[in-house]
């Protein structure tokens, strides 16, 4: 099952502290869903404030990316830029 | 992934040629945002506060609507109250009621130079006398600048409702502090028990501008059916229509914002501040109204950076490893929540591969202008620091600077502190090429020291549109979504005439407005020649493959038996078929009879931008009378990804230094007793000049980006990164003092050295 | 308030236009004569983006009054070219690419035309010197001294 860790505080608020959990998904997509059923309010705040890293990789906003059983999915907070 | 095309196989990608938009330059004739004149346009001008912070008790504004020739007159009250709603627009989050409220105060001013009305009149004249006749009773409260200071108890409070933002269990009373966050990994405590060393550190730096030379400027229409328009100077023509629409009420549809060139903005143009004014001016006056900020507005409404204060602590073992480093950083926000620490968090320690990292972030409101993104925003303040701390463990442990960082240096599969690993980084290559670098083996003489720091930035992807036309003669025109602000149409044409296999000359470049070009996020974060440039190669791709169509229907048959190849349609292989080739001026002539005008357009959200570092050498001689430094060499290493045109990557390595050196040396905001900012202008607060600097050695190390074809990534940031630790770290060399605050100006090092003495 | 006419000749073209007596010169330029090219980046003579040539000295047109301009002769960036041929010092800030926004790039180069016409030859930090009124925030001066010096070298070896 893919692994999604919380780093920093931004995801933490919403898992209580919580900072490593195994998720049943295959796309993005269905990951937000149950992270937002796990942790109610969660699924808005990476909609909305984070971006994700993807086996090392960062995406802004990535719905269709599929997960593979062993990846490792990090929620970080969105960047911008000057 | 994407296959990274070899070196030899480019043909345009690489070179140095003029850029399409020189010419207009040079001239005179290219059109900033105070550039354009209509028909019966006003001139609009704000009325400021000249309190840092106060209540606004009444706003009478009958004497200035009386007067002759004012045409319209507003304050808050004739604008939407916007509800607090965060929103992300690409370049870092967004508060709807806050923007609101910094583009027209409402109920209290916050800082000195605080929006609070407008007039719009027929001459400028009688919109200054209109402004002087606005009279506001306000109730002067207390203030609060500095970080610490706002941070204490018993600070003057900002907002009443701001209640700290992640701290458990929640806090029941308001404070200064929008926001604490935490990033940690691995055993800090235990790493620190394990180190042989351990250096310690307090370090602050003072607000600095992005002080663009062009003030911001618009023009805003608005008719009698709604439809608006506004010619501006920004960063993101997208950005502007988003926030005035939000922030009016106006629907996206009704509005076309019409990007003028811009005069830099460094991330200081990233946010609305008159465009709103403007078009509420021209929606009560039916006329068109033009607003230009003069410098000094420029200097209390706009931009900074944050100030910010800092704690670091790193340890070691005696071979140089670091065991364990943590940071604190508290940034000042100004007038409202969203400070860049958060990426000040995440960029502190992100050049090095540690295993105890613990970094703790403080987003701090005070009585100064809101800040605004400024280049690798967050990133140059915390690598100060940290930068400054790394030098003091070297000198500790009798180390070369770049020896203990290549020691701890990220490398490939890094994971950060923050989370992801990092990929495809070239850290290593700028260490490397740094010491290989001549410079590295100069002799200094008396008073002379040599500093070395490194930055990292993570540089964005994100949306961005871009369309390739073919004209009847089969030259090219890219449009792009994006604000050219450093040489952008020349790398946009340069990636479309490679795909495309003709000449640059061929191919022109124009920047979109809203109504033209699909949605694209600003100019920002290094990443239009990776996003845009990568809808840019598909777009030309595309009209490749339709030009393969129709050179097929012209030779009669299939598609997949062309190539294309040098600007031609070729037949692919021997049994394809005899044929010439077709190049693309005979195919587009050909254009009405093979289904019509050739083009495409290209909307994508580019992923996987590809991480910049960088490593500077800096020379400096000190005067022990004056405390002047003088940069005598310097050097900036840095990963470009691949240069599409080397010069104008050299440029913005070049230019970021020269705006570290600015920060490291003398800019700086300062406030009188009252809040008042007593420096708004560029006699005083000095950025540098031509005779302040040497040459500046851009040197590019080229490890590939693999999400772009051309492995292009994003150099417009992290040059800002470094300087101020390298320049810290010479003077240390120079004079032995480590300079913990900046600026490191005359008076400031000079007091340093009498102290020392 | 009553207005002043004035006379004068900008870009070898004789003009006549009116101003009110606090009007600068820069105003008028860009207000009155759509002459745009020369900016406005901080008004107060700190920036030399408004950089004109007035009877052969290099001026900041936001530090003179429009009324002091009476029959001189104006040299402002759109009067830098032949017609349709650049400059050499415009050329070479195209081949150095000594521009980025191009803002402070109009005024850079009716500074470097001054310097040029009274020093053919300049040194890297005579040059420096001259242009320190000129601020450019983008490019770090590197290209900028580049071009200049390459303009130097090249109109010295026409002459
Ligand atoms: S506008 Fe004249 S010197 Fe700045
Ligand atoms: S090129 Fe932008 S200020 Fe000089």
């Amino acid at each position: 099952m893919p692994r999604v860790v919380f780093a920093g505080s931004a995801a933490q608020r919403f898992t209580g502290g919580e900072n490593e959990i195994a998720v049943e998904a295959t796309t993005f997509r269905r990951l937000v869903l149950e992270l937002d059923r796990r942790f109610p309010g969660l699924g808005r705040q990476v909609e909305e404030g984070m971006a994700i890293a993807i086996d090392g990789e960062i995406f802004q906003d990535a719905y269709a990316t599929q997960l593979k059983p062993d990846s490792e999915i990090v929620l970080i907070p969105k960047i911008g830029g000057g | 992934m994407t296959v990274i095309k070899r070196k030899d196989e480019l043909k345009v990608v690489g070179t140095r040629p003029i850029r399409p938009d020189g010419v207009d330059k040079v001239i005179g004739r290219a059109a900033f945002g105070a550039d354009l004149a209509m028909p019966g346009m006003l001139v609009g001008k704000v009325k400021r506060s000249p309190h840092a912070h106060a209540r606004i008790r009444k706003i009478d504004t009958s004497r200035a609507k009386a007067l002759k020739g004012v045409l319209a007159v507003i304050t808050a009250a004739d604008l939407p109250n916007i509800p607090s709603e965060e929103a992300f627009m690409g370049e870092g989050p967004m508060n709807f009621r806050d923007l609101s409220r910094n583009c027209m105060a409402r109920d209290k001013v916050l800082y000195e130079g605080h929006a609070l009305a407008a007039v719009a009149a027929t001459s400028a004249a009688i919109a200054d006398e209109a402004i002087e006749l606005i009279a506001v009773d306000y109730e002067v409260l207390p203030h609060v600048i500095d970080v610490d200071e706002a941070m204490a108890p018993g600070a003057p409070l900002l907002h009443d409702d701001l209640i700290t933002a992640g701290v458990e269990p929640k806090p029941n009373k308001p404070s200064n502090v929008a926001k604490r966050i935490h990033f940690e990994i691995g055993n800090v405590d235990q790493g620190f028990k394990e180190a042989d060393i351990v250096v310690e550190g307090r370090y602050t730096t003072k607000p600095v501008h992005q002080a663009y030379i062009e003030p911001h400027a618009c023009v805003a229409t608005v008719g009698a059916d709604s439809q608006a328009m506004v010619w501006t100077s920004s960063q993101g023509q997208f950005m502007v229509r988003a926030y005035c629409a939000k922030l009016l009420g106006i629907e996206i549809s009704n509005l076309r914002v019409i990007p003028a060139e811009i005069g830099g903005g460094f991330g200081g143009k990233t946010l609305v501040y008159l465009e709103p004014l403007a078009l509420a001016m021209a929606r009560i006056s039916g006329r068109p109204v033009k607003m230009v900020m003069n410098r000094e507005e420029v200097f209390r409404a706009t931009g900074p950076t944050s100030g910010a204060s800092m704690e670091v602590k790193i340890g070691a073992k005696k071979d140089g490893r670091i065991t364990a480093a943590q940071a604190l950083l508290k940034y000042q926000a100004g007038a409202f929540p969203g400070s860049p620490v958060g990426p000040g968090c995440m960029t502190a320690f992100a050049m090095y591969d540690l295993k105890n990292v613990r970094v703790t972030g403080y987003d701090v409101v005070s009585n100064r202008c809101k800040v605004a993104a400024y280049r690798a925003p967050g990133a140059p303040i915390s690598s100060y620091a940290v930068e400054s701390a790394m030098d003091e463990l070297a000198q500790k442990l009798g180390m070369d600077p770049i020896a203990l960082r290549e020691k701890n240096a990220a490398r490939e599969g890094t994971k950060t502190v923050y989370g992801p690993m990092l990929k495809n980084i070239g850290y290593v290559e700028t260490l490397e090429a740094a010491k290989k670098h001549t410079h590295y083996g100069i002799k200094l003489g008396p008073n002379q020291g040599r500093g070395v720091a490194s930055g990292y930035w993570f540089n964005v992807g994100g949306e961005s549109s871009a369309a390739v036309h073919i004209a009847e003669d089969g030259t090219a025109t890219v449009v792009s979504g994006n604000p050219d602000i450093g040489g952008s149409r020349a790398s946009m044409a340069m990636q479309a005439a490679e795909v495309l296999g003709i000449p640059i000359e061929r191919v022109r470049c124009i920047v979109g407005d809203t109504a033209s070009i699909g949605f694209t996020f600003m100019t920002g974060g290094s990443r239009v020649t990776f996003a845009t440039g990568l809808a840019t190669i598909q777009a030309a791709e595309k009209v490749v493959e339709d030009l393969k169509r129709r050179a097929a229907m012209i030779w009669d048959i299939s598609p997949e038996a062309v190539d294309w190849r040098d600007g031609a349609a070729h037949p692919a292989g021997a049994n394809a078929g005899n044929f010439q080739p077709l190049t693309l001026k005979e195919i587009a002539e050909k254009a009405g009879k093979t289904g019509g005008p050739i083009g495409a357009e290209v909307s994508l959200n580019a992923q996987s931008p590809g991480a910049g570092f960088a490593t500077h050498v800096c020379d400096v001689e000190v005067d022990p009378e004056t405390g002047y430094v003088t940069v005598l060499r310097y050097t900036a290493v840095q990963d470009v990804g691949r240069a599409i045109h080397p010069s104008y990557v050299e440029g913005q390595i070049q230019g970021g230094v020269a705006q570290g050196v600015g920060w490291a040396l003398n800019e700086e905001y300062v406030y009188d007793s009252k809040g008042r900012l007593e420096n708004p202008g560029f006699l005083d607060y000095r950025i540098p000049v031509a005779s302040d600097l040497p040459m500046i050695d851009a040197v590019m190390v080229e490890v590939p980006n693999p999400s772009h074809p051309y492995g292009a990534r994003g150099v417009g940031e992290v040059p800002i990164v470094p300087p101020m630790a390298a320049v810290a770290n010479a003077v240390r060399a120079a004079t032995g003092i480590r300079m913990t605050q900046l600026p490191m100006s005359p008076p400031n090092l000079r007091a340093a050295l009498r102290k020392a003495k | 308030m009553s207005k002043i006419h004035v006379t004068t000749t900008v870009n070898g073209e004789a003009v006549e236009f009116l101003c009110a007596s606090d009007h600068t010169l820069l105003d008028v330029l860009r207000d009155e004569l759509n002459l745009t090219g020369s900016k406005e980046g901080c008004g107060s003579g700190d920036c030399g983006a408004c950089s004109v040539i007035v009877d052969g000295r290099l001026v900041c047109a936001c530090l003179m009054l429009a009324a002091e301009a009476r029959e001189r002769s104006i040299v402002t960036i759109e009067g830098v070219a032949n017609g349709g041929e650049l400059h050499p010092i415009q050329r070479k800030f195209l081949e150095h690419a000594a521009l980025q926004c191009g803002f402070c790039t109009p005024g850079l180069i009716v500074a470097t035309k001054a310097l040029l016409g009274r020093n053919p030859n300049p040194t890297e930090s005579e040059a420096r010197y001259w242009l320190a009124g000129n601020l450019c925030r983008c490019t770090g001066y590197d290209k900028v001294i580049r071009a200049v010096l390459d303009a130097a070298a090249e109109m010295r070896a026409k002459r």
